[in-house]
């Protein structure tokens, strides 16, 4: 398949030199020593130019293209580059933008811009801290279908209510499916029979509303008051690290230097106590009890800040240092010297755009534990091996592994149970097991 | 606000004189009454309307194409609302029977209605001593008053397309208004025609329990009658006795729908354009259902158990109704009784004058602070108490999910202590005034009545009782009175920024 990258930042390099052996990658940039840098670095056609101009996306080969990644460093071209690309040819776009309301204007309705993908940098890596900072109550939430439809994957404590029961006598909610035990390394697909322990890890679809009366049943043995958050910088990633730890029930802390950017990160998070200090301040650090903390995230803007604040954390007593790091050469370095994690927001992306570049038929994706499985979302063609007939019928052709979480069919979402009838043009989110992932998505 | 020198008090007038034309139609209603009752008072109520007509055309003609900017807003609502009183006290100064024929009593009777306070200077309240037609007036007089004037204008006018909102932000009691639609009419009428459908609604049930034989004293003229000041929490009533005169079951459906009265009627559009649960979700109403509900236990369980004065241990039933009755009523401004509180209990009555300083909601026909304003105190001083534990702490104050802006709660706590400051000054001028004829009055009655005219409520305690009048307070008084109430109606700032020298000059 031919890829057109269109920027050859950070972002745009790294997944060139990850596509250069599978695919033909042509990368276009505006700067012409970079172009001709990659030309000799990388296997990969570089050309000179503007990605927004149909011209240089036609001199690229738009025509033959199969996918199109818009990832400058300038949001508002790369959704213009879509535009342009979706213009000139049938082809996939992907486009990388920083700011988190355009991803919420474009999910709100898809197809918007002439995006089908979109990518948000700050939000990423915001969510890719949250699911490394490995704390007890991490869910992993995933949305579809325009937000009807939400997977969400959490921990079983031992005094939660439905530890020691039944999936059948667990599932209390009218539009919610169990797709997936995980335990310990095992994967179990769940079956009406199938027990829920204490340790387990459960994978549920559902409406939005189930999802979250399920998990308030789940969690409501969980003491959040043990999880202390500390977030130094009120970045944008620092923010929307922020908001990741709210809305999973965290009342993390922000630390802002800023007088205005701290108001802004109050006014914006309802559940966070945001404090309007140097972080750098021992004196403060130890007044407000920081050597408790269970994890600092250091999202100052400059890696040697973050490195600062990080070490600072350390000698503390603060259990876990995650630092946000430009960098990448950086970010070896750090952990040398104490650092738990280090987060490249670039790498994160990279990373994702790939992943996403690896299945093209499918509209969402979202790895589940770490690709043992996935919730993949389609939309149902003529073709299909569940089109038009019942999903047990359906279901038993297909490999094991198999679960449909939910259907959406023209903006109403509906509880697959045995007898219903998936119908062309449906929206269907399916969990699949990665072992069978290529055997299902030939045949669905 | 540089830009203009001066207030150009020509346009303004000219408004004023457009509002008081329209407004003159209104004396059509007891125009109406008096020709059914025979004609009583028929050539007072004709002389009134054609006067206050004529003064609207002639001061219209000031300025014939009048564009107030927003300057003139607070001129154009202090004044209309003055000219309505003095416009509105003709009737019963013509009519010339019992003790409200005297100007100064007409002045304070008619600023009592517009302003929905309530309070009243008739020594014999019933249709005997005054004709059917006054006491309908004075009825309309409230209703008029309890969604405003200056709304009703913006609701019929097309002239105030423009200018409207700054008029309705003048005048509509709470900080702030929420254009509804994008047309500023538009929301003015939404807002009547909720105001309208209630007050309608309120009659029919009225008279259905005249009909199905509940209410023998609920004639249709005292339905109509009631109809007219409970949806505005005004208070009038032309019962001497106010609701005492009713049956429990009467008594019973007036406390839904003073509670109504109370709450923001921006609201009930919100539920009729398919938001159904913004009535619930609302912080403001929760507070004032919890307010209203926690304050009726505590005076059911006074009134229950209390041993002194005209307590009601001898039924539950009766002790629940008067203070369910008395907590709203008294709560959010209207001021009606059902029962003559002041025999009740020390404890009782200190709840109620409690009460008195809590007022309805934003945007509600109600008087007094206000529970908006009360929420956006609370919360902003926990805060105080919060940063004060964690100094670097940055706490926004949050209402209904959105934060609110600095300068809005600085507004809001400059409210309440300027209408605390006011409060306390009116006390002080009343005991000079009275003591200065010699006018025997207890501390408490001096006291309710300074927040019962500046709260727009009505009856205070002892001598200004919900069974009592005004009438025996010196000119001065009553004076201040009538400001106060004028005062209270607008919220203030719109009057005093009259009383500045900053405001006529740069």
């Amino acid at each position: 398949m031919r890829v057109i990258v269109v920027g050859a930042g950070r972002v745009g390099r790294s997944i060139a030199a990850n596509l250069e052996q599978t695919h033909e990658v042509v990368v276009v940039d505006r700067d012409g020593d970079t172009v001709e840098e990659l030309t000799y670095s990388l296997d990969v056609l570089a050309i000179q130019g503007d990605g927004t101009e149909i011209g240089t996306l036609q001199e690229a080969g738009i025509e033959q293209a199969g996918l199109v990644i818009a990832c400058t460093d300038n949001d508002e071209s790369n959704v213009v580059i879509c535009g342009a690309a979706k213009a000139a040819g049938e082809t996939f776009t992907i486009a990388r933008v920083r700011r988190r309301t355009l991803l919420e204007t474009w999910t709100g309705s898809q197809e918007a811009f002439g995006v089908d993908f979109m990518v948000c940098m700050d939000l990423l890596t915001a969510q890719t801290i949250f699911r490394i900072s490995g704390l007890p109550a991490a869910q992993d939430v995933k949305m579809f279908a325009g937000g009807l439809v939400r997977m969400v994957e959490f921990g079983i404590g031992p005094n939660s209510p439905v530890a020691n029961s039944t999936v059948s006598e667990a599932d209390q909610y009218d539009s919610l499916t169990f797709a997936a035990i995980f335990r310990d390394d095992e994967m179990i697909v769940a079956t009406g029979e199938t027990d829920i322990r204490a340790g387990d890890r459960v994978v549920v679809i559902g409406s939005p509303d189930s999802v979250t009366g399920f998990a308030d049943d789940i969690v409501c043995t969980h003491d959040n008051s043990t999880d202390e958050v500390v977030i130094v910088g009120g970045s944008e990633i620092g923010f929307q690290t922020a908001r990741e730890f709210e809305e999973h029930g965290f009342h993390p802390r922000l630390i802002e230097q800023e007088h205005d950017r701290a108001r802004e990160c109050a006014e914006k998070l309802p559940n966070t106590m945001v404090m309007e200090n140097d972080a750098t301040d021992a004196e403060f650090l130890s007044r407000e009890h920081v050597d408790e903390a269970d994890i600092v995230v250091a999202a100052l803007d400059g890696d040697e800040k973050n490195l600062l604040v990080s070490l600072l954390a350390r000698r503390l007593g603060v259990d876990r240092t995650v630092a946000v790091i430009e960098n990448h050469e950086y970010a070896e370095l750090f952990e040398t010297v104490g650092i738990d994690v280090a987060v490249n927001p670039r790498e994160v992306t990279a990373e994702e755009i790939v992943r996403f570049t690896r299945t093209d038929k499918t509209e969402k994706i979202a790895m589940v534990e770490r690709d043992r499985a996935e919730v993949i979302e389609i939309e149902v063609s003529e073709d299909s091996v569940l089109t038009g007939r019942q999903i047990a019928d359906a279901t038993a052709e297909l490999p094991d592994g198999v679960v449909i979480g939910a259907i959406s069919r023209s903006g109403e979402l509906i509880t697959p149970r045995g007898t219903t009838v998936i119908q062309p043009g449906d929206h269907v989110v399916v969990f699949v097991d990665a072992a069978v992932l290529d055997t299902v998505s030939r045949v669905i | 606000m540089g830009r203009r020198l001066y207030v150009d008090w020509r346009a303004g007038l000219a408004l004023v004189g457009t509002l008081l034309a329209l407004l003159s139609i209104a004396f059509v209603l007891p125009i109406l009454v008096s020709l059914w009752y025979g004609g009583e008072d028929l050539l007072e109520f004709v002389v009134s309307m054609v006067v206050t007509a004529a003064f609207g055309l002639v001061l219209r003609e000031l300025d014939p194409n009048p564009k107030p900017g927003a300057r003139e807003a607070f001129f154009v609502v202090a004044f209309t609302w003055l000219f309505a009183t003095l416009f509105g006290a003709l009737p019963y100064i013509l009519a010339g029977t019992g003790s409200i024929a005297q100007p100064i009593n007409a002045i304070f009777e008619s600023m009592s209605g517009f302003t929905t306070t309530g309070a009243t200077v008739m020594e014999t309240i019933s249709v005997e001593e005054h004709s059917h037609a006054i006491m309908m007036w004075r009825q309309l007089t409230q209703w008029l008053g309890g969604m405003g004037i200056i709304v009703l204008a913006v609701a019929i006018l097309s002239q105030l397309a423009v200018g409207g909102a700054q008029l309705m932000e003048a005048e509509t009691p709470g900080p702030g208004i929420s254009k509804l639609t994008p047309h500023i009419a538009e929301t003015a009428r939404v807002l009547w025609f909720a105001y309208l459908g209630f007050t309608v609604l309120f009659i029919v049930l009225l008279y259905c329990l005249q009909i199905t034989g509940y209410a023998t004293e609920m004639t249709l003229y005292n339905a109509i009658a009631h109809g007219l000041t409970a949806l505005p929490t005004g208070g009038f009533s032309p019962e001497g006795a106010s609701i005492a005169a009713f049956s429990p079951v009467v008594q019973w459906l007036f406390v839904p729908f003073m509670f109504i009265a109370g709450i923001n009627f921006v609201l009930w559009w919100h539920m009729i354009s398919g938001d159904r649960w913004a009535l619930v979700r609302d912080t403001e109403f929760r507070f004032y259902l919890g307010a209203a509900t926690l304050f009726t236990l505590i005076g059911t369980g006074i009134l229950f158990f209390e041993t002194t004065g005209a307590g009601f241990s001898d039924s539950i039933e009766s002790a629940f109704r008067h203070a369910a009755f008395q907590i709203v009523s008294m709560m959010n401004s209207t001021g009606y009784a059902s029962t003559d509180f002041n025999n009740w209990a020390g404890p009782a009555q200190a709840l109620l004058l409690f009460v008195m300083f809590l007022g309805g909601s934003t945007g509600s026909t109600g008087g007094g602070i206000k529970m908006l304003r009360w929420l956006v105190i609370l919360k902003s001083l926990r805060r105080e108490v919060f940063t004060s534990i964690h100094p670097e702490a940055v706490r926004p104050v949050r209402m209904n999910g959105s934060v609110l802006d600095e300068d809005a709660i600085r507004g809001i706590h400059a409210f309440t202590l300027l209408y605390f400051v006011l409060f306390f000054v009116g006390i002080l001028l009343l005991a000079v005034d009275t003591a200065r004829i010699g006018y025997n009055i207890g501390t408490i009655d001096l006291v309710s009545a300074s927040i019962a005219t500046l709260g727009n409520i009505g009856p205070g305690f002892g001598a200004v009782g919900p069974m009592e009048n005004y009438a025996s307070f010196p000119w001065s008084s009553k004076l201040l009175m009538v400001l106060y109430m004028w005062l209270g109606r607008l919220e203030i700032f719109p009057v005093l920024v009259l009383l500045t020298q900053a405001y006529w000059r740069s």
